[in-house]
């Protein structure tokens, strides 16, 4: 996967710059990075716009000089803390990819017990591991850049990369998912009895989940002037349980309700 | 003007003709929502047994075939440094709009004002404007309607015909030579006296069923006044800042343009994207500062563009009275009661 020198892509004659990038992975499913191999058709263009150093899921070579590293997962053990930190040191840019190491995502959800000895004698029974409360990636490091999504969305991560690599400045959304779930002309999961995140949200997925019919559960986290005050009265009146509100909003850690 | 009737299983003979050559978009229903009432949308059509002619209002404007959301003004092919731009305006079919209601043509009319007849039209909007055939058809006023109180409640120009229901038979007004030329193909009449009283008496039965006012008198002036009323504030906190309201506007124009590059480094495009000034990111500029940064001031702006700025420009506001914001809108923000609480110092 590594690529000489010789490769360099020059955008309107001018050399674009090559940052070496690493993938690691902390508590998580691997989902992202999967997102990330998955798009065959674009895979070799945007592997030649970085040298991949470190990719457990996708290459065997290893190497600690890389100058992005890509953080997939929460942070649950001491072990992880100091892996973390070494990679920090070792990055000049540190990427949170995808909703857990953003916000702790879905295995945050264990932080809401009081007593997460019996959460993990549930979950493993007798084959104990040393995992504890659940952090985001930022809750450890400093972290310069979120790459929001469970999972991410492949093409949104292909467009940072490509602006890293042309020196442009990223933008991300900072409005809702209604947005684009509008663009697309869905009919409006309120109409239809359902409920949806999507008003507080933030956009960038293209409406994924509404697009096939089924409500947002803010995995990408709040829309930068989110008012989850008024929606969660909105859904209040609307007839929904405050249970069924706080599933949704508790589900990957974006929305702080506790 | 010249005016026909002709019988009502004319019409699907009229569209059998128009369809021949020609992409027709029109009224269906795309669902039902929970109370099994029906959703309308614009769509193309090619059966004509799909087109609800009798359908209330559809949740979207038929917006995206003038004013896609998003559009591509210019890409380039980036060959050895080198580089091609292409400009298309992304017109290249008319597009025949089968049944739009007045307040949607008079959207166009508003629209025209701003983006064909001011000194910098957008070619993109007016391609596909100058490419448009408009069949219009009176609507039966919905509860939250107050088209009347804007003044949109008929149509007089934007349009090739416009058709009215009689019962048996359609009245339609011809305001273009295509349309006479097209309604050749079917079988009608000169209008009789009882088509004249049958008509007028379709038109009054049509005004009882206006029921939602504005009060427009001196609105410009009491927006004005009004600058720093609490009441923005109060609707300003149950505001979402989704942008719902304006992509459910047929009179929305406002946009961002991005410059994205293909992954493959061979090419580039401009894109243009519909916004809304009810977002966060809509007033922010180079640096990272915002100088609307709190929802109640851009709600605000919202209703200043439609309510004042417009009519100082062009003596008529730009909304048309649809009410389609309103309806869409999950906080139950609507122009009546928005406007009603500017005059009344107060949100009810």
């Amino acid at each position: 996967m590594r690529a000489k020198k010789a490769d360099t892509k020059t955008y309107l004659g001018i050399p674009l710059y090559r940052p070496k990038v690493a993938f690691f992975e902390f508590s998580s499913c691997e989902g992202c990075q999967l997102q990330m191999v998955n798009n065959e058709n674009t895979l070799l263009d945007f592997l030649s716009l970085v040298e991949v150093v470190n990719f457990r899921e996708a290459m065997t070579e290893r190497s600690d000089a890389y100058e992005i590293a890509f953080i997939e997962g929460s942070i649950t053990r001491d072990d992880e803390v100091k892996r973390l930190k070494a990679i920090r040191k070792n990055a000049k840019v540190l990427v949170a990819l995808g909703s857990c190491a953003c916000f702790g995502g879905v295995n945050q959800l264990k932080n809401r017990f009081k007593n997460l000895e019996w959460v993990k004698k549930q979950v493993y029974g007798k084959h104990p591991i040393d995992t504890g409360a659940v952090r985001a990636v930022g809750d450890v490091v400093p972290v310069n850049l979120m790459i929001y999504g469970c999972p991410i969305k492949k093409e949104e991560v292909e467009k940072i990369v490509l602006d890293l690599a042309l020196g442009k400045s990223i933008v991300v959304p900072q409005y809702p998912v209604c947005m684009e779930c509008k663009a697309n002309e869905n009919i409006c999961l309120f109409d239809l009895g359902e409920p949806c995140l999507g008003p507080i949200t933030r956009a960038g997925c293209n409406s994924w989940c509404p697009n096939s019919g089924a409500g947002c559960w803010g995995c990408r986290g709040p829309a930068e002037d989110a008012n989850v005050e008024y929606m969660k009265k909105i859904m209040k009146e609307k007839g929904f349980s405050e249970k069924t509100i706080l599933e949704r909003l508790d589900c990957f850690g974006g929305f702080k309700t506790k | 003007m010249i005016f026909r009737v002709f019988e009502k299983k004319e019409l699907k003979n009229f569209f059998e003709v128009l369809t021949v050559h020609n992409r027709i978009v029109g009224p269906v229903e795309a669902g039902r929502d929970k109370k099994n009432n029906p959703i309308y949308s614009f769509t193309e059509v090619s059966d004509f047994n799909n087109i609800k002619l009798d359908y209330t209002t559809t949740k979207l404007p038929a917006k995206r075939y003038f004013l896609p959301f998003h559009e591509d003004l210019s890409t380039f092919r980036i060959d050895n440094g080198d580089w091609q731009k292409t400009i298309d305006y992304n017109a290249n079919q008319p597009l025949i709009f089968f049944g739009l209601h007045p307040c949607d043509i008079n959207a166009l009319n508003k629209l025209d004002k701003v983006l064909l007849h001011s000194v910098y039209p957008m070619p993109y909007y007016a391609a596909k404007r100058k490419n448009m055939f408009i069949i219009g058809i009176d609507c039966v006023p919905q509860p939250f309607c107050f088209c009347r109180s804007m003044g949109s409640d008929t149509a007089l120009h934007g349009f090739d015909m416009f058709i009215t229901d009689l019962g048996a038979k359609f009245f339609v007004e011809i305001l273009t030579d295509t349309a006479y030329n097209f309604l050749k193909n079917i079988k009608k009449e000169e209008p009789r006296e009882k088509d004249h009283v049958l008509y007028m008496k379709a038109v009054s039965e049509r005004n009882k069923k206006f029921t939602t006012k504005v009060d427009t008198t001196d609105l410009a002036k009491i927006l004005d006044m009004e600058f720093q009323s609490e009441v923005w504030k109060q609707w300003g906190d149950k505001c979402l800042a989704c942008g719902t309201c304006s992509n459910a506007c047929p009179t929305c124009y406002c946009y961002g343009v991005e410059e994205t590059v293909d992954i493959d480094l061979k090419g580039a495009r401009k894109t243009k994207m519909l916004h809304s000034c009810n977002l966060i990111d809509f007033a922010e500029v180079a640096g990272g500062h915002n100088f609307r940064a709190e929802r109640h001031s851009r709600l605000k702006y919202r209703y200043y563009h439609k309510h004042r700025g417009f009519v100082e420009a062009f003596e008529e506001s730009l909304c048309v009275g649809c009410g389609r914001c309103g309806e869409s809108c999950l906080s139950g923000i609507k122009v009546p009661e928005v406007i009603a609480s500017v005059r009344g110092g107060k949100v009810k």
